[in-house]
Protein backbone atom coordinates (compact mmCIF):
# COMPACT_ATOMS: atom_id res chain seq x y z
CA UNK A 1 0.00 0.00 0.00
CA UNK A 2 1.26 3.43 -0.92
CA UNK A 3 1.73 5.62 2.09
CA UNK A 4 1.29 9.35 2.31
CA UNK A 5 4.06 11.57 3.58
CA UNK A 6 2.70 12.87 6.88
CA UNK A 7 2.88 16.63 7.36
CA UNK A 8 2.64 17.30 11.09
CA UNK A 9 -0.60 19.00 12.05
CA UNK A 10 -0.56 22.68 12.88
CA UNK A 11 -2.40 24.35 15.72
CA UNK A 12 -5.09 26.66 14.43
CA UNK A 13 -6.76 29.27 16.58
CA UNK A 14 -9.30 32.01 15.89
CA UNK A 15 -9.62 34.87 18.36
CA UNK A 16 -12.59 37.20 18.24
CA UNK A 17 -12.86 37.02 14.47
CA UNK A 18 -15.25 39.66 13.11
CA UNK A 19 -16.38 40.46 9.60
CA UNK A 20 -18.58 43.32 8.47
CA UNK A 21 -19.63 44.32 4.96
CA UNK A 22 -20.69 47.74 3.78
CA UNK A 23 -23.81 47.58 1.66
CA UNK A 24 -25.81 50.60 0.51
CA UNK A 25 -24.47 52.71 3.31
CA UNK A 26 -25.34 50.10 5.93
CA UNK A 27 -22.94 47.95 7.88
CA UNK A 28 -23.82 44.27 7.84
CA UNK A 29 -22.33 42.16 10.58
CA UNK A 30 -21.57 38.70 9.21
CA UNK A 31 -19.23 37.21 11.79
CA UNK A 32 -19.42 38.44 15.35
CA UNK A 33 -16.47 37.41 17.48
CA UNK A 34 -15.73 33.82 16.48
CA UNK A 35 -13.36 31.88 18.75
CA UNK A 36 -12.17 28.46 17.69
CA UNK A 37 -9.30 26.13 18.44
CA UNK A 38 -7.99 23.10 16.59
CA UNK A 39 -5.00 21.43 18.26
CA UNK A 40 -2.36 19.79 16.10
CA UNK A 41 -3.85 16.79 14.32
CA UNK A 42 -7.40 17.46 15.49
CA UNK A 43 -10.50 17.26 13.35
CA UNK A 44 -12.96 20.05 14.11
CA UNK A 45 -16.27 20.67 12.39
CA UNK A 46 -18.25 23.86 11.98
CA UNK A 47 -21.98 23.47 11.64
CA UNK A 48 -24.70 26.04 11.21
CA UNK A 49 -27.64 27.05 9.06
CA UNK A 50 -26.94 28.43 5.60
CA UNK A 51 -26.08 32.10 5.63
CA UNK A 52 -24.41 31.95 9.03
CA UNK A 53 -21.07 33.00 7.58
CA UNK A 54 -19.32 29.61 7.56
CA UNK A 55 -17.96 30.08 4.08
CA UNK A 56 -16.92 33.65 4.84
CA UNK A 57 -15.04 32.30 7.85
CA UNK A 58 -13.20 29.82 5.63
CA UNK A 59 -12.42 32.47 3.03
CA UNK A 60 -10.84 34.52 5.81
CA UNK A 61 -8.89 31.50 7.06
CA UNK A 62 -7.64 30.69 3.57
CA UNK A 63 -6.51 34.29 3.13
CA UNK A 64 -9.01 35.22 0.41
CA UNK A 65 -10.59 37.92 2.56
CA UNK A 66 -9.34 40.03 5.43
CA UNK A 67 -11.22 40.00 8.74
CA UNK A 68 -12.64 43.27 10.08
CA UNK A 69 -11.37 42.36 13.53
CA UNK A 70 -9.75 39.58 15.52
CA UNK A 71 -6.88 37.38 14.51
CA UNK A 72 -5.90 34.02 13.09
CA UNK A 73 -3.09 32.18 14.87
CA UNK A 74 -1.12 29.34 13.34
CA UNK A 75 1.00 27.47 15.89
CA UNK A 76 0.53 30.37 18.28
CA UNK A 77 1.64 33.13 15.94
CA UNK A 78 -0.71 35.65 14.37
CA UNK A 79 -0.57 35.27 10.58
CA UNK A 80 -2.07 38.03 8.46
CA UNK A 81 -1.26 36.87 4.91
CA UNK A 82 -2.47 33.29 4.73
CA UNK A 83 -2.62 32.61 0.98
CA UNK A 84 -0.75 29.34 0.56
CA UNK A 85 -0.82 28.53 4.30
CA UNK A 86 -3.68 26.00 4.22
CA UNK A 87 -4.90 23.38 1.80
CA UNK A 88 -8.40 24.51 0.84
CA UNK A 89 -11.06 22.28 -0.66
CA UNK A 90 -13.95 24.39 -1.98
CA UNK A 91 -17.62 23.45 -2.00
CA UNK A 92 -17.73 22.54 -5.64
CA UNK A 93 -14.75 20.46 -6.66
CA UNK A 94 -13.38 23.23 -8.93
CA UNK A 95 -11.57 20.72 -11.13
CA UNK A 96 -10.14 22.40 -14.22
CA UNK A 97 -12.05 21.04 -17.25
CA UNK A 98 -8.96 21.29 -19.49
CA UNK A 99 -6.75 19.16 -17.25
CA UNK A 100 -6.77 15.41 -17.08
CA UNK A 101 -7.20 13.79 -13.67
CA UNK A 102 -3.48 13.44 -13.01
CA UNK A 103 -2.86 17.08 -13.94
CA UNK A 104 -5.82 18.28 -11.90
CA UNK A 105 -4.54 16.68 -8.71
CA UNK A 106 -1.05 18.13 -9.28
CA UNK A 107 -2.09 21.73 -10.08
CA UNK A 108 -1.02 22.86 -6.61
CA UNK A 109 2.42 21.35 -7.06
CA UNK A 110 2.77 23.04 -10.45
CA UNK A 111 1.75 26.37 -8.94
CA UNK A 112 4.44 25.80 -6.31
CA UNK A 113 7.00 25.42 -9.10
CA UNK A 114 7.30 21.64 -9.32
CA UNK A 115 7.91 20.49 -12.91
CA UNK A 116 4.94 18.78 -14.49
CA UNK A 117 6.76 15.47 -14.97
CA UNK A 118 7.92 15.42 -11.33
CA UNK A 119 4.46 16.36 -10.08
CA UNK A 120 2.92 13.54 -12.11
CA UNK A 121 5.47 11.09 -10.80
CA UNK A 122 4.58 12.09 -7.25
CA UNK A 123 0.84 11.77 -7.81
CA UNK A 124 0.78 8.62 -9.93
CA UNK A 125 1.10 6.06 -7.09
CA UNK A 126 -1.56 7.86 -5.04
CA UNK A 127 -4.24 7.84 -7.73
CA UNK A 128 -4.76 4.12 -7.24
CA UNK A 129 -5.17 4.57 -3.48
CA UNK A 130 -7.69 7.32 -4.05
CA UNK A 131 -9.84 5.09 -6.22
CA UNK A 132 -8.81 6.85 -9.41
CA UNK A 133 -6.73 4.03 -10.88
CA UNK A 134 -7.34 3.74 -14.63
CA UNK A 135 -8.74 7.27 -14.75
CA UNK A 136 -5.40 9.12 -14.69
CA UNK A 137 -5.91 10.40 -18.22
CA UNK A 138 -9.66 10.96 -18.08
CA UNK A 139 -11.11 14.44 -18.44
CA UNK A 140 -13.16 15.71 -15.47
CA UNK A 141 -16.48 15.32 -17.32
CA UNK A 142 -15.76 11.62 -17.64
CA UNK A 143 -15.55 11.15 -13.84
CA UNK A 144 -18.44 10.29 -11.52
CA UNK A 145 -19.35 12.67 -8.71
CA UNK A 146 -17.55 10.50 -6.18
CA UNK A 147 -14.41 10.35 -8.31
CA UNK A 148 -14.44 14.12 -8.76
CA UNK A 149 -14.58 14.52 -4.98
CA UNK A 150 -11.71 12.05 -4.54
CA UNK A 151 -9.66 13.90 -7.14
CA UNK A 152 -10.37 17.24 -5.45
CA UNK A 153 -9.38 15.73 -2.09
CA UNK A 154 -6.17 14.24 -3.49
CA UNK A 155 -5.37 17.67 -4.93
CA UNK A 156 -5.86 19.08 -1.42
CA UNK A 157 -3.71 16.39 0.24
CA UNK A 158 -0.92 16.76 -2.33
CA UNK A 159 -0.47 20.37 -1.29
CA UNK A 160 1.21 18.84 1.79
CA UNK A 161 -0.08 21.48 4.20
CA UNK A 162 -0.34 20.94 7.97
CA UNK A 163 -3.88 22.35 7.93
CA UNK A 164 -6.81 21.35 5.72
CA UNK A 165 -9.93 23.47 5.21
CA UNK A 166 -12.79 21.40 3.81
CA UNK A 167 -15.86 23.41 2.80
CA UNK A 168 -18.79 20.98 2.53
CA UNK A 169 -16.62 18.61 0.52
CA UNK A 170 -19.29 15.97 -0.07
CA UNK A 171 -22.32 18.26 -0.17
CA UNK A 172 -23.17 17.46 -3.78
CA UNK A 173 -22.99 13.68 -3.46
CA UNK A 174 -25.70 11.08 -2.92
CA UNK A 175 -25.99 9.50 0.53
CA UNK A 176 -24.28 6.20 -0.25
CA UNK A 177 -21.28 7.75 -1.98
CA UNK A 178 -21.07 10.34 0.76
CA UNK A 179 -20.78 7.91 3.68
CA UNK A 180 -18.29 5.85 1.69
CA UNK A 181 -16.15 8.94 1.17
CA UNK A 182 -16.48 9.98 4.83
CA UNK A 183 -15.08 6.64 5.95
CA UNK A 184 -12.29 6.91 3.44
CA UNK A 185 -11.55 10.52 4.45
CA UNK A 186 -10.99 9.35 8.03
CA UNK A 187 -8.56 6.68 6.83
CA UNK A 188 -6.52 9.14 4.81
CA UNK A 189 -6.58 11.72 7.60
CA UNK A 190 -5.35 9.18 10.18
CA UNK A 191 -2.36 8.65 7.92
CA UNK A 192 -1.42 12.25 7.12
CA UNK A 193 -2.07 13.57 10.63
CA UNK A 194 -2.84 17.11 9.51
CA UNK A 195 -5.25 19.36 11.36
CA UNK A 196 -8.66 19.51 9.69
CA UNK A 197 -11.41 22.11 9.84
CA UNK A 198 -14.61 21.00 8.13
CA UNK A 199 -17.70 22.99 7.24
CA UNK A 200 -20.90 21.01 7.03
CA UNK A 201 -24.63 21.32 7.53
CA UNK A 202 -24.99 17.57 7.94
CA UNK A 203 -25.32 16.63 11.63
CA UNK A 204 -24.38 12.95 11.12
CA UNK A 205 -21.31 13.95 9.09
CA UNK A 206 -20.11 16.29 11.84
CA UNK A 207 -20.55 13.64 14.55
CA UNK A 208 -18.93 10.88 12.51
CA UNK A 209 -15.86 12.85 11.45
CA UNK A 210 -15.03 15.41 14.11
CA UNK A 211 -13.36 15.49 17.51
CA UNK A 212 -15.25 18.66 18.31
CA UNK A 213 -18.14 20.49 16.70
CA UNK A 214 -18.60 24.26 16.76
CA UNK A 215 -22.26 25.18 16.38
CA UNK A 216 -22.85 28.55 14.75
CA UNK A 217 -25.84 30.86 15.07
CA UNK A 218 -27.61 32.33 12.06
CA UNK A 219 -26.57 35.80 10.96
CA UNK A 220 -24.54 37.27 12.45
CA UNK A 221 -22.42 34.15 12.86
CA UNK A 222 -21.31 33.42 16.41
CA UNK A 223 -20.20 30.24 18.10
CA UNK A 224 -23.33 29.22 19.97
CA UNK A 225 -21.90 26.18 21.64
CA UNK A 226 -19.10 23.64 21.37
CA UNK A 227 -19.80 19.93 21.54
CA UNK A 228 -17.06 17.35 22.08
CA UNK A 229 -17.59 14.10 20.22
CA UNK A 230 -16.44 11.35 22.54
CA UNK A 231 -16.57 8.45 20.13
CA UNK A 232 -13.48 6.22 20.02
CA UNK A 233 -11.25 6.16 16.97
CA UNK A 234 -10.72 4.64 14.51
CA UNK A 235 -14.38 5.05 13.62
CA UNK A 236 -16.12 2.92 11.04
CA UNK A 237 -19.55 3.36 9.55
CA UNK A 238 -20.83 0.84 12.11
CA UNK A 239 -20.40 3.41 14.86
CA UNK A 240 -23.33 5.30 13.33
CA UNK A 241 -25.66 2.55 14.59
CA UNK A 242 -24.48 2.91 18.21
CA UNK A 243 -26.61 4.65 20.88
CA UNK A 244 -23.67 6.95 21.68
CA UNK A 245 -23.68 8.19 18.11
CA UNK A 246 -27.41 8.80 18.30
CA UNK A 247 -27.00 10.67 21.58
CA UNK A 248 -24.39 12.97 20.07
CA UNK A 249 -26.59 13.58 17.06
CA UNK A 250 -29.53 14.45 19.29
CA UNK A 251 -27.38 16.83 21.32
CA UNK A 252 -26.16 18.57 18.20
CA UNK A 253 -29.64 18.82 16.68
CA UNK A 254 -30.95 20.26 19.90
CA UNK A 255 -28.17 22.86 19.95
CA UNK A 256 -28.93 23.85 16.35
CA UNK A 257 -32.64 24.14 17.13
CA UNK A 258 -32.05 26.18 20.28
CA UNK A 259 -30.06 28.75 18.34
CA UNK A 260 -32.05 28.71 15.12
CA UNK A 261 -33.95 31.81 16.24
CA UNK A 262 -31.49 33.80 18.24
CA UNK B 1 -18.71 10.66 -40.36
CA UNK B 2 -22.20 9.28 -40.87
CA UNK B 3 -23.54 12.18 -38.84
CA UNK B 4 -21.59 14.61 -41.01
CA UNK B 5 -23.14 13.06 -44.13
CA UNK B 6 -26.57 13.18 -42.54
CA UNK B 7 -26.20 16.88 -41.82
CA UNK B 8 -24.58 17.62 -45.19
CA UNK B 9 -27.25 16.39 -47.60
CA UNK B 10 -30.01 18.97 -46.91
CA UNK B 11 -27.82 21.98 -47.76
CA UNK B 12 -26.35 20.02 -50.69
CA UNK B 13 -29.85 19.42 -52.02
CA UNK B 14 -30.75 23.10 -51.55
CA UNK B 15 -27.59 24.06 -53.43
CA UNK B 16 -28.42 21.70 -56.27
CA UNK B 17 -31.93 23.17 -56.56
CA UNK B 18 -30.51 26.70 -56.63
CA UNK B 19 -27.97 25.74 -59.30
CA UNK B 20 -30.72 24.16 -61.37
CA UNK B 21 -32.83 27.31 -61.04
CA UNK B 22 -29.85 29.39 -62.06
CA UNK B 23 -29.30 27.14 -65.10
CA UNK B 24 -32.96 27.39 -66.13
CA UNK B 25 -33.01 31.18 -65.66
CA UNK B 26 -29.81 31.58 -67.69
CA UNK B 27 -31.22 29.45 -70.52
CA UNK B 28 -34.50 31.34 -70.53
CA UNK B 29 -32.80 34.74 -70.53
CA UNK B 30 -30.50 33.92 -73.45
CA UNK B 31 -28.13 36.57 -72.15
CA UNK B 32 -24.82 34.87 -71.49
CA UNK B 33 -23.15 38.24 -70.90
CA UNK B 34 -25.27 39.48 -67.99
CA UNK B 35 -26.32 36.06 -66.67
CA UNK B 36 -24.00 33.24 -67.70
CA UNK B 37 -25.22 29.75 -66.80
CA UNK B 38 -23.42 27.58 -64.22
CA UNK B 39 -21.76 25.27 -66.77
CA UNK B 40 -20.43 28.18 -68.77
CA UNK B 41 -19.03 29.71 -65.58
CA UNK B 42 -17.29 26.48 -64.60
CA UNK B 43 -15.88 25.94 -68.10
CA UNK B 44 -14.55 29.47 -68.57
CA UNK B 45 -13.13 29.67 -65.07
CA UNK B 46 -11.32 26.37 -65.47
CA UNK B 47 -10.00 27.51 -68.85
CA UNK B 48 -8.67 30.67 -67.24
CA UNK B 49 -7.00 28.87 -64.30
CA UNK B 50 -3.50 30.03 -65.22
CA UNK B 51 -4.59 33.62 -64.51
CA UNK B 52 -6.88 32.86 -61.60
CA UNK B 53 -4.34 30.65 -59.81
CA UNK B 54 -1.85 33.40 -58.95
CA UNK B 55 -4.76 35.69 -57.98
CA UNK B 56 -5.96 33.06 -55.50
CA UNK B 57 -2.46 32.76 -54.05
CA UNK B 58 -2.13 36.53 -53.60
CA UNK B 59 -5.52 36.99 -51.95
CA UNK B 60 -5.07 33.95 -49.73
CA UNK B 61 -1.76 35.30 -48.54
CA UNK B 62 -3.37 38.66 -47.72
CA UNK B 63 -6.31 37.04 -45.95
CA UNK B 64 -4.15 34.71 -43.88
CA UNK B 65 -1.58 37.37 -42.95
CA UNK B 66 -4.39 39.82 -42.14
CA UNK B 67 -6.05 37.29 -39.84
CA UNK B 68 -2.71 36.51 -38.21
CA UNK B 69 -2.11 40.21 -37.59
CA UNK B 70 -5.64 40.56 -36.18
CA UNK B 71 -5.12 37.58 -33.86
CA UNK B 72 -1.86 38.96 -32.50
CA UNK B 73 -3.30 42.45 -31.95
CA UNK B 74 -6.57 41.13 -30.49
CA UNK B 75 -4.88 38.76 -28.04
CA UNK B 76 -2.33 41.35 -26.93
CA UNK B 77 -5.08 43.92 -26.40
CA UNK B 78 -7.35 41.42 -24.63
CA UNK B 79 -4.54 40.49 -22.24
CA UNK B 80 -3.73 44.15 -21.62
CA UNK B 81 -7.39 44.86 -20.87
CA UNK B 82 -7.53 41.77 -18.67
CA UNK B 83 -4.48 42.82 -16.72
CA UNK B 84 -5.11 46.53 -16.27
CA UNK B 85 -8.32 48.19 -15.13
CA UNK B 86 -6.91 51.43 -16.53
CA UNK B 87 -6.58 49.97 -20.02
CA UNK B 88 -10.02 48.37 -19.72
CA UNK B 89 -11.67 51.67 -18.78
CA UNK B 90 -9.86 53.76 -21.38
CA UNK B 91 -9.43 51.50 -24.41
CA UNK B 92 -12.42 49.13 -24.29
CA UNK B 93 -15.10 51.82 -24.87
CA UNK B 94 -13.05 53.31 -27.70
CA UNK B 95 -12.76 49.88 -29.25
CA UNK B 96 -16.54 49.42 -29.20
CA UNK B 97 -17.08 52.90 -30.67
CA UNK B 98 -14.46 52.18 -33.36
CA UNK B 99 -16.85 49.59 -34.78
CA UNK B 100 -19.12 52.38 -35.98
CA UNK B 101 -16.35 53.60 -38.31
CA UNK B 102 -17.21 52.53 -41.87
CA UNK B 103 -13.98 50.72 -42.69
CA UNK B 104 -15.19 50.21 -46.24
CA UNK B 105 -15.06 53.98 -46.72
CA UNK B 106 -11.56 53.94 -45.30
CA UNK B 107 -10.26 51.54 -47.94
CA UNK B 108 -9.18 54.25 -50.42
CA UNK B 109 -7.34 56.03 -47.61
CA UNK B 110 -5.59 52.83 -46.61
CA UNK B 111 -4.43 52.45 -50.21
CA UNK B 112 -3.16 56.04 -50.20
CA UNK B 113 -1.26 55.38 -46.98
CA UNK B 114 0.17 51.97 -47.75
CA UNK B 115 0.31 51.93 -51.56
CA UNK B 116 -0.87 49.32 -54.06
CA UNK B 117 1.01 46.37 -52.63
CA UNK B 118 -0.19 43.75 -50.18
CA UNK B 119 0.24 45.86 -47.06
CA UNK B 120 -3.06 47.83 -47.32
CA UNK B 121 -4.96 44.59 -48.00
CA UNK B 122 -3.46 42.93 -44.94
CA UNK B 123 -4.25 46.03 -42.90
CA UNK B 124 -7.86 46.09 -44.05
CA UNK B 125 -8.38 42.36 -43.39
CA UNK B 126 -6.97 42.89 -39.90
CA UNK B 127 -9.24 45.90 -39.32
CA UNK B 128 -12.29 43.90 -40.35
CA UNK B 129 -11.55 40.78 -38.31
CA UNK B 130 -9.85 42.24 -35.23
CA UNK B 131 -12.98 43.34 -33.41
CA UNK B 132 -14.78 39.99 -33.29
CA UNK B 133 -11.65 38.22 -32.08
CA UNK B 134 -10.78 40.85 -29.47
CA UNK B 135 -14.25 41.17 -27.96
CA UNK B 136 -14.82 37.44 -27.71
CA UNK B 137 -11.37 36.88 -26.21
CA UNK B 138 -12.03 39.54 -23.57
CA UNK B 139 -15.42 37.98 -22.79
CA UNK B 140 -13.76 34.59 -22.68
CA UNK B 141 -11.14 35.72 -20.17
CA UNK B 142 -13.91 37.22 -18.04
CA UNK B 143 -15.84 33.95 -18.11
CA UNK B 144 -13.31 32.18 -15.86
CA UNK B 145 -14.91 30.63 -12.76
CA UNK B 146 -14.36 32.84 -9.68
CA UNK B 147 -14.31 29.74 -7.44
CA UNK B 148 -11.50 28.20 -9.43
CA UNK B 149 -9.48 31.39 -9.35
CA UNK B 150 -10.01 31.66 -5.58
CA UNK B 151 -8.81 28.09 -5.18
CA UNK B 152 -5.60 28.86 -7.04
CA UNK B 153 -5.11 31.98 -4.96
CA UNK B 154 -5.31 29.87 -1.79
CA UNK B 155 -2.52 27.78 -3.29
CA UNK B 156 -0.43 30.93 -3.45
CA UNK B 157 -0.72 31.30 -7.23
CA UNK B 158 0.42 34.58 -8.77
CA UNK B 159 -1.76 36.63 -11.11
CA UNK B 160 0.25 35.37 -14.04
CA UNK B 161 -0.21 31.76 -12.95
CA UNK B 162 -3.97 32.28 -12.62
CA UNK B 163 -4.01 33.84 -16.08
CA UNK B 164 -2.11 30.88 -17.51
CA UNK B 165 -3.85 28.05 -15.67
CA UNK B 166 -7.41 29.37 -15.48
CA UNK B 167 -8.24 32.50 -17.45
CA UNK B 168 -6.54 31.68 -20.74
CA UNK B 169 -7.92 28.14 -21.05
CA UNK B 170 -11.36 29.52 -20.10
CA UNK B 171 -11.07 32.01 -22.95
CA UNK B 172 -10.16 29.50 -25.67
CA UNK B 173 -13.70 28.44 -26.71
CA UNK B 174 -14.85 32.05 -27.07
CA UNK B 175 -11.61 33.02 -28.78
CA UNK B 176 -12.33 30.41 -31.46
CA UNK B 177 -15.94 31.63 -31.78
CA UNK B 178 -14.60 35.13 -32.47
CA UNK B 179 -12.02 33.79 -34.88
CA UNK B 180 -14.71 31.91 -36.81
CA UNK B 181 -16.76 35.10 -37.11
CA UNK B 182 -13.66 37.05 -38.16
CA UNK B 183 -12.64 34.46 -40.74
CA UNK B 184 -15.83 34.98 -42.71
CA UNK B 185 -14.79 38.61 -43.34
CA UNK B 186 -11.21 37.84 -44.32
CA UNK B 187 -11.49 37.14 -48.07
CA UNK B 188 -14.26 39.70 -48.49
CA UNK B 189 -12.07 42.41 -46.95
CA UNK B 190 -9.02 41.43 -49.00
CA UNK B 191 -11.01 41.34 -52.25
CA UNK B 192 -12.60 44.68 -51.51
CA UNK B 193 -9.22 46.25 -50.82
CA UNK B 194 -7.98 44.84 -54.14
CA UNK B 195 -10.99 46.35 -55.89
CA UNK B 196 -9.95 49.78 -54.71
CA UNK B 197 -6.44 49.53 -56.04
CA UNK B 198 -4.14 46.59 -56.62
CA UNK B 199 -1.86 44.91 -59.06
CA UNK B 200 -3.03 41.36 -58.38
CA UNK B 201 -5.39 39.16 -56.41
CA UNK B 202 -8.97 37.98 -56.83
CA UNK B 203 -10.40 41.51 -56.53
CA UNK B 204 -8.08 42.77 -59.23
CA UNK B 205 -8.93 39.73 -61.36
CA UNK B 206 -12.67 40.38 -60.97
CA UNK B 207 -12.23 44.03 -61.87
CA UNK B 208 -10.29 43.11 -64.98
CA UNK B 209 -12.86 40.46 -65.95
CA UNK B 210 -15.68 42.97 -65.53
CA UNK B 211 -13.89 45.58 -67.64
CA UNK B 212 -13.30 42.98 -70.35
CA UNK B 213 -16.97 41.97 -70.32
CA UNK B 214 -16.21 38.47 -69.01
CA UNK B 215 -19.13 38.17 -66.62
CA UNK B 216 -18.65 34.40 -66.44
CA UNK B 217 -15.19 34.93 -64.91
CA UNK B 218 -16.61 37.39 -62.36
CA UNK B 219 -19.09 34.71 -61.30
CA UNK B 220 -16.35 32.10 -61.25
CA UNK B 221 -14.08 34.23 -59.07
CA UNK B 222 -16.97 34.87 -56.67
CA UNK B 223 -17.59 31.15 -56.29
CA UNK B 224 -13.88 30.54 -55.79
CA UNK B 225 -13.77 33.20 -53.04
CA UNK B 226 -16.70 31.54 -51.30
CA UNK B 227 -15.07 28.13 -51.41
CA UNK B 228 -11.78 29.60 -50.12
CA UNK B 229 -13.57 31.27 -47.20
CA UNK B 230 -15.24 27.96 -46.31
CA UNK B 231 -11.89 26.18 -46.52
CA UNK B 232 -10.28 28.70 -44.17
CA UNK B 233 -13.23 28.29 -41.81
CA UNK B 234 -12.69 24.55 -41.94
CA UNK B 235 -9.03 24.99 -41.02
CA UNK B 236 -10.03 27.02 -37.95
CA UNK B 237 -12.57 24.37 -36.90
CA UNK B 238 -9.89 21.69 -37.25
CA UNK B 239 -7.40 23.71 -35.17
CA UNK B 240 -10.10 24.36 -32.56
CA UNK B 241 -10.80 20.65 -32.24
CA UNK B 242 -7.11 19.87 -31.93
CA UNK B 243 -6.62 22.53 -29.24
CA UNK B 244 -9.82 22.08 -27.21
CA UNK B 245 -9.73 18.36 -26.60
CA UNK B 246 -11.31 18.38 -23.17
CA UNK B 247 -14.94 18.82 -24.21
CA UNK B 248 -17.24 15.89 -24.83
CA UNK B 249 -17.65 15.32 -28.58
CA UNK B 250 -21.34 16.25 -28.50
CA UNK B 251 -20.51 19.61 -26.96
CA UNK B 252 -17.77 20.25 -29.49
CA UNK B 253 -20.18 19.59 -32.36
CA UNK B 254 -22.80 21.86 -30.88
CA UNK B 255 -20.42 24.80 -31.22
CA UNK B 256 -20.55 24.60 -35.02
Amino acid sequence: MVTLAPPAGAELELRGLRKTYEWRGETLLTLDGVDMLARPGEFVALIGPSGCGKSTLFHILAGLEAPSGGEVLIDGASVTSRLGAFAFMPQRDALLPWRRTIDNVTIGLEVAGVKRADARARAAPLLERFGLGGFEWAWPWQLSGGMRSRAAFLRTILLGKPGLLLDEPFGALDGITRSELQQWLLEVWSEVGSTVALITHDVAEAVFLADRVYVMTPRPGRIATVIDIELPRPRTLAVQESPEFGAHEALLREALRAHARA
Amino acid sequence: MRRLLASAWPPALALAVLTLAWDLAANAAHASLSLPGPWLVVRSTWADRSDLGPAIATTTEEAVLGIALAIVCAVVLALAIDFSQGVRRSVYPLMIVSQTIPFIALAPLVVIWFGFGEAPKIALVALFTFFAIAVSTIRGLDSAEPDTMSLLRTMGASRLQILWHVRMPSALPQFFTGLKIGITFSYVAAIFAEYVGATGGIGYYMNAAKEGGNTDLVFGATIVATVLTMALFGVVVAVERAVIRWRPQAMAEATW
